[in-house]
């Protein structure tokens, strides 16, 4: 690994500077990211209370104010680990991008965490406030415990690195398929029904839960909405902790090893 | 300098690249066809060239398109693993990418670049100074030496979208040499340049040589640049290496005709088309001819001895002997290829 702690708050700090003046550049298209962020879920949100109050107030034990904390907290869950590599590797490989930043003496995966992490400073700002503003205006019914709010930032912070390492690990496949939009629609389908974004996986029937809990894709989103919202016991919180950790570790692994036959393979085309 | 002077800055041995590259016909018949059928052909870039390159030197690469110019230079710079053969850099095989080598070299792409395009040109730098490890002070003094060398002014507090695709270049090459690299590898570095530009871009290039010793590969089609920069010069066609040495001996071996061209005194008649011709060495050695002009293509070794008939038999304003152009020197190898003897009548004759 062309890694070398000592430097890298630096290189952090400098890329992180260069990044807010990058996006802020591209205001215009920050706020249509934003703005896709933000109605995904409320339409969710939307049609799941409709229900709820249509079904006589329940499904599945979710009433409507239940959906309506669901889905807030998951926009914001969903808007700090969702990442766009698995999108933009293949252009960037296409087209000779990726060419520069294997030249420098830092890994290319630290310009991409670091702009991962500057997007979500800079949308957060928005997605912050407009999430208050959904609690209060959908009625949510959120009454967190003490220990269900302590044990939400550390299953966040473990979603967050899980969700960037198997991401930019399956974005690695650009380095075979020179057209990796299919793997990435089917990947995205996977995590849309099976993180918990459509609706609660307690909804699904339990064959689908299973499946879910031993894919990677809940421990991504729905495990720290779940964990917040007060719906898991303290033995399924650590439970999940362990499934996120060992996760990780799975796709660090891969990532190592897919990463090193990769650059064997990349062809600098276009460079 | 850490480098030692005895030791070469590049060393390569028997490189070779092969691309593995899909193949089908064109057509419909074909696209369904294909869609069970792959088939690929290996196409070999690189096929098997060895050099040594010393510190401080300038090394002109040539070839023609696809002769695996690039394909070496990104070898040799960490881009691409060969298919076999050896390189070192700097005492680092280059494509084992460690922190060491890529700290100390630089590859300057003239049609790529690195710089982020909506930030002014200085914030990108700034992100090179940190990723380099540039401590401040030193940082300060090389951008001030750049801006200056290279007459950069306030373009770097541009953004580099509004920079013309010189001033771009220019400040992609600052860019790549902040960290100051001991080695660089320059691929076009002045490719859809005016010609100003390319000059101030070259005289660069040699200024940064003769400050630091940098050790420097360059490719080009402009010969202006290879003249001007390089003593010594790689010559690829195929991905074979059919030359390498200084740029006098590659004229004196791939063409072995001179050129004397003569202002004729007014009033005298005409010299004789078969006379020239028999003492140029054959008609298509009459390159123009005229009451004013003659130009002959003569080989080399019959230049003084043609040169002599023609002052005693002709009455002579002005005499020129020169080299062909070099630009025509390498169209000759080029088309010679690999393996033949450029030293043919057929080279004379080609113009």
């Amino acid at each position: 690994m062309t890694l070398r702690l000592g430097r890298l708050p630096a290189v952090y700090a400098a890329k992180f500077r260069a990044e807010i003046a990058l996006q802020v550049a591209y205001r215009g298209a920050l706020v249509i990211w934003l703005l896709g962020l933000l109605i995904e879920p409320i339409v969710y949100l939307v049609v799941w209370t409709t229900v709820a109050r249509g079904q006589g107030g329940q499904v599945g034990g979710f009433a409507a104010g239940d959906f309506a904390a669901y889905f807030t907290i998951l926009m914001i869950v969903n808007q700090l680990t969702f990442t766009w590599h698995f999108h933009f590797f293949e252009w960037r490989v296409r087209n000779g991008f990726f060419s520069p930043m294997l030249l420098r003496p830092v890994h290319p995966i630290h310009n991409d965490v670091a702009e991962n992490l500057t997007f979500k400073m800079l949308t957060f700002t928005v997605v912050g406030p407009v999430a208050l503003f959904l609690l209060a205006t959908f009625g949510a019914t959120l009454h967190p415990e003490p220990w269900h709010l302590i044990a939400f930032v550390p299953t966040l912070v473990l979603a967050m690195v899980l969700r960037f390492l198997l991401e930019w690990t399956l974005a690695l496949a650009a380095f075979w398929i020179t057209r990796t939009v299919a793997l990435n629609q089917a990947y995205y389908v996977a995590v849309l029904f099976l993180s918990g974004q459509v609706a609660p996986l307690s909804l699904f029937p339990p064959a689908v839960q299973a499946v879910a809990s031993v894919l990677p894709f809940r421990w991504m989103v729905a495990f720290p909405v779940e964990t917040v919202l007060g719906r898991l016991a303290p033995g399924e919180v650590l439970a999940g902790f362990g499934a996120q950790l060992g996760w990780i570790i799975v796709s660090l692994v891969l990532m190592r090893v897919i990463w090193r036959a990769g650059i064997r393979r990349y062809s600098a085309v276009g460079a | 300098m850490t480098l030692s002077a005895t030791r070469p800055s590049i060393r390569v041995t028997d490189l070779r690249k092969t691309y593995q590259v899909p193949e089908r016909e064109g057509g419909l018949r074909a696209a369904a066809g294909s869609i069970l059928r792959r088939t690929s052909r290996s196409v070999p870039a690189v096929a098997g060239i060895s050099f040594e390159v010393e510190p401080g030197e300038i090394v002109g690469f040539l070839g023609p398109n696809g002769a695996g110019k690039t394909t070496t230079l990104k070898m040799l710079s960490g881009l691409l693993y060969p298919t076999s053969g050896e390189a070192t850099a700097l005492g680092h095989v280059p494509w084992r990418r460690e922190p060491d080598f890529l700290r100390r070299m630089t590859l300057i792409m003239g049609q790529r670049n690195q710089l982020a395009w909506d930030i002014p040109v200085v914030d990108s730098f700034e992100l090179n100074r940190a990723i380099y490890g540039v401590p401040r002070d030193e940082y300060a003094e090389r951008l001030k030496e750049l801006v200056e060398l290279l007459e950069l002014g306030d373009l770097v507090r541009k953004p580099v979208r509004n920079l013309s695709l010189g001033e771009r270049m220019k400040c992609e090459v600052a860019g790549s040499l902040l960290h100051r690299p001991e080695v660089l590898f320059l691929d076009e570095p002045t490719i859809g340049l005016d010609v100003t530009m390319q000059r101030r871009i070259r005289a660069f290039i040699a200024e940064y040589n003769a400050r630091t010793g940098a050790t420097t590969l360059l490719t080009s089609h402009y010969m202006a640049d290879v003249e001007a920069l390089c003593r010594r010069v790689i010559v690829i066609h195929h991905g074979v290496l059919l030359y390498d040495g200084d740029l006098a001996g590659l004229v004196e071996r791939f063409s072995p005709r001179k050129t004397i061209s003569i202002d004729l005194e007014a009033g005298q008649k005409p010299p004789d088309a078969g006379w020239l011709a028999e003492l140029a060495g054959g008609p298509d050695a009459v390159v123009q001819h005229s009451a004013e002009r003659l130009t002959l293509r003569v080989l080399r070794s019959e230049t003084a001895a043609v040169t002599t008939r023609l002052l005693a038999t002709l009455s002579v304003r002005d005499l020129v002997v020169e080299e062909p152009p070099i630009d025509e020197v390498i169209d000759l190898v080029f088309a010679a290829g690999p393996g033949s003897d450029v030293e043919s009548e057929r080279a004379g004759a080609t113009r």
